[in-house]
C-alpha cells in the first residue's frame, strides 16, 4: 500500500499532532507514505470564498505534482480532502475552468488524480478485521463521540464520503479497537471553523452547542479527522467556560492518536502533548503508562 | 418580515447571482429545509430561505448588507439538505462576491480581510502561515484580536510555526495569483 501523502500547511503549526500520529499509524500498519515535493497550499475557505479559479488551481497544483507520482493522493485533513475533490469535479465537468487552470499552472490536468481520506483507506484497503487483529491496547471502556463536521461529507454529490447525514466510519475504527461510540446528533453539524479569527462570537456559539452535547452523552473525547474542527473545538473549551460559567474539559483527539495508542505507539509520539485540554484522563483508562 | 425595495435594479441582482452560482433561483418552493439545518440561521436576521425568497421577488443590493452573508460559515448543510438540489451555499458565496464588487458596507469581523491575509502569506510562502497572516489582519482591522491571549500557550504546544513556511513550490503558486488577477482585470 502506496499513496502520495498530501499533509496539508496545518501538517507544519496547528496539526503537527495529527500529521505525527498520521505518519506513526501508517508506519505501523505497512501503510508506505511519500509526500509529493513541493506541495502547496489547497486554499481552503479563503479560497474558496474569493475566486473560482483561484479556488480550483490551487488544489491543481498539487493534483498535477501527485498524477506525476503515479499514486492516489491520501489526505488527512478533511478541509483539504475537500478542496482537492470539489477541484477534480470542476475540472472534469466544466472545460472552461479546466481551460482557465492550463493557463495559470502553465500544464493542463484533467481531474482524474484519485483522492482518498485516510478513513477510506483504513476502512477499505487496510480494513476492519486487521485492524482489530493489529491491536494492543483495548480501548475497552472508552466512550468517543465521533465528530464529521462539514467538510469530510460536503457537497455529498461530489464527496461520496460515508452517509452524509449519519457517517460512521470513525465510529466503526472506535469499536474495531475495543471502544464505545456514542449516539449522539451533532456528527456533521458544523462548528463554524472557517469564521474562527473573523466571527469569534459565532464560533462560541456553535463549538458551544456541541461541547454541550458532548458532555451530556457522557463523552471521555471526541474524536475527529480534521486540524481545524479539533482547534476550534480544543482551543473555544476555555471561552465557552468563559462566558456559560461551565467547566468542559473534554479532549478533542485525533482518531490517529486514538489508533495510535491501541496500536501500542507512545502518547509522545503521537503528539498528545501538543493539544490544549489535556487527554490524561483518556490516556489512564486505557492504561498508558506515561 | 420581508420588504422589498429598489425592484429595478433587483433583477440585476437576481440575474447575476445565478450567473455566479449557476443555480436557478425560481424552483425554490419555499420549504425552509435550508433554513432549519443552517447553524448559523439562529443568530443573524436574514435565513438563507428568505434569501432565496427575496432574490425571487427581485431584491436589489440590498441584500447584500445582509448578515449571512459574511456570517455563513459555508458549511454546505442547506444544499445537502435542499429537495430541489438547489446550491443554496453557492448562492451565499455569490452574494459575498457581489457584496465585495459593488462596495457594500463593511461587516463585523471583516471575512474579506482575513481572507486576503491568509492568501497573501500562501502567495508569499507558498502555504499559509499563521503569525504573517495574523499580524496582517491585526494590522487591517486596527485593533488586538481577543485571541492573542491563547498565543503563548499555543507557541508553547508548538500550534503556532515561528518560522515561515519552506519547500512549498512558490514559482506555481505566483502564476496562479498572477494568472487570477489577469483574468479579473481583463473581465473588468
Ligand atoms: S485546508 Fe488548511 S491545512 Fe489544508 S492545505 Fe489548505 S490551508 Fe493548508
Ligand atoms: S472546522 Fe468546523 S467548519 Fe470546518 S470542517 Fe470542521 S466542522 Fe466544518
Ligand atoms: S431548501 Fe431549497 S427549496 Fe427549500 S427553501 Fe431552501 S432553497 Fe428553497
Ligand atoms: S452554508 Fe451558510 S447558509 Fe448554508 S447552512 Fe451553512 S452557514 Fe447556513
Amino acid at each position: 500500500m502506496r499513496y502520495a501523502y498530501y499533509p496539508g500547511c496545518s501538517a507544519e503549526s496547528t496539526a503537527r499532532d495529527m500529521h505525527q500520529s498520521t505518519l506513526a499509524v501508517a508506519r505501523a500498519l505497512g501503510i508506505d507514505l511519500v509526500e509529493p515535493k513541493g506541495w502547496t497550499c489547497c486554499g481552503a475557505t479563503a479560497g474558496h470564498q474569493t475566486d473560482r479559479l483561484l479556488a480550483v488551481s490551487l488544489p491543481a497544483a498539487n493534483l498535477t505534482k501527485v498524477q506525476d507520482m503515479k499514486l492516489d493522493m491520501l489526505v488527512n485533513c478533511a478541509a483539504c480532502y475537500s478542496r482537492m475533490k470539489v477541484a477534480n469535479h470542476e475540472i472534469t465537468s466544466h472545460s472552461s475552468i479546466r481551460q482557465g487552470v492550463r493557463e495559470a499552472l502553465d500544464r493542463d490536468y484533467d481531474g482524474s488524480v484519485k483522492v482518498r481520506h485516510l478513513l477510506e483507506v483504513l476502512l477499505e484497503d487496510v480494513g476492519l478485521p486487521a485492524i482489530t487483529k493489529a491491536v494492543k491496547r483495548s480501548l475497552n471502556g472508552l466512550k468517543v463521540a465521533c465528530y464529521y463536521g462539514c467538510l469530510l461529507v460536503r457537497p455529498p454529490k461530489i464527496l461520496k464520503f460515508d452517509d452524509p447525514e449519519n457517517p460512521t466510519s470513525l465510529d466503526r475504527l472506535v469499536t474495531a479497537m475495543g471502544g464505545t461510540s456514542l449516539e449522539w446528533p451533532c456528527k456533521v453539524e458544523c462548528c463554524g471553523g472557517g469564521l474562527s479569527l473573523s466571527r469569534t462570537d459565532v464560533v462560541v456559539e456553535l463549538t458551544g452547542s456541541i461541547i454541550d452535547m458532548a458532555a451530556s452523552v457522557g463523552a471521555d473525547c471526541i474524536a475527529v479527522s480534521c486540524p481545524m474542527c479539533q482547534v476550534n473545538l480544543d482551543l473555544r473549551q476555555q471561552d465557552i467556560n468563559k462566558q456559560t460559567g461551565k467547566n468542559y474539559q473534554i479532549p478533542i483527539v485525533y482518531i490517529t492518536q486514538l489508533l495510535g495508542l491501541s496500536l501500542g505507539i507512545s502518547s509522545g509520539e503521537l503528539g498528545f502533548n501538543q493539544l490544549m485540554v489535556p487527554a490524561s484522563s483518556v490516556l489512564e483508562k486505557i492504561h498508558e503508562r506515561a | 418580515m420581508i420588504t422589498i425595495k429598489n425592484k429595478k435594479n433587483g433583477q440585476g441582482l437576481k440575474r447575476a447571482v445565478e450567473e455566479l452560482s449557476g443555480v436557478d433561483i425560481s424552483v425554490c418552493f419555499q420549504c425552509k429545509k435550508c433554513s432549519s439545518g443552517c447553524p448559523v440561521a439562529r443568530l443573524t436576521r436574514s435565513r438563507p430561505s428568505e434569501i432565496m425568497r427575496q432574490l425571487h421577488l427581485g431584491a436589489g443590493n440590498e441584500l447584500l448588507e445582509s448578515d449571512l452573508v459574511w456570517m455563513c460559515a459555508s458549511c454546505e448543510t442547506c444544499s445537502a439538505r435542499c429537495p430541489m438540489g438547489i446550491d443554496v451555499a453557492a448562492v451565499i458565496d455569490a452574494l459575498r462576491k457581489l457584496a465585495l464588487a459593488r462596495g457594500a458596507s463593511k461587516q463585523k469581523g471583516n471575512v474579506p480581510l482575513f481572507n486576503r491575509a491568509f492568501l497573501k502569506t500562501v502567495e508569499t510562502f507558498g502555504r499559509s502561515y499563521e503569525i504573517g497572516m495574523i499580524a496582517a489582519y491585526k494590522l487591517g482591522t486596527g485593533k488586538l484580536m481577543n485571541d492573542t491571549e491563547k498565543f503563548p500557550a499555543m507557541l508553547k504546544k508548538g500550534k503556532i510555526a515561528l518560522l515561515p513556511p519552506r519547500g512549498g513550490d512558490r514559482k506555481t503558486v505566483r502564476r496562479i495569483f498572477k494568472t487570477v488577477k489577469q483574468n479579473k482585470e481583463a473581465k473588468a
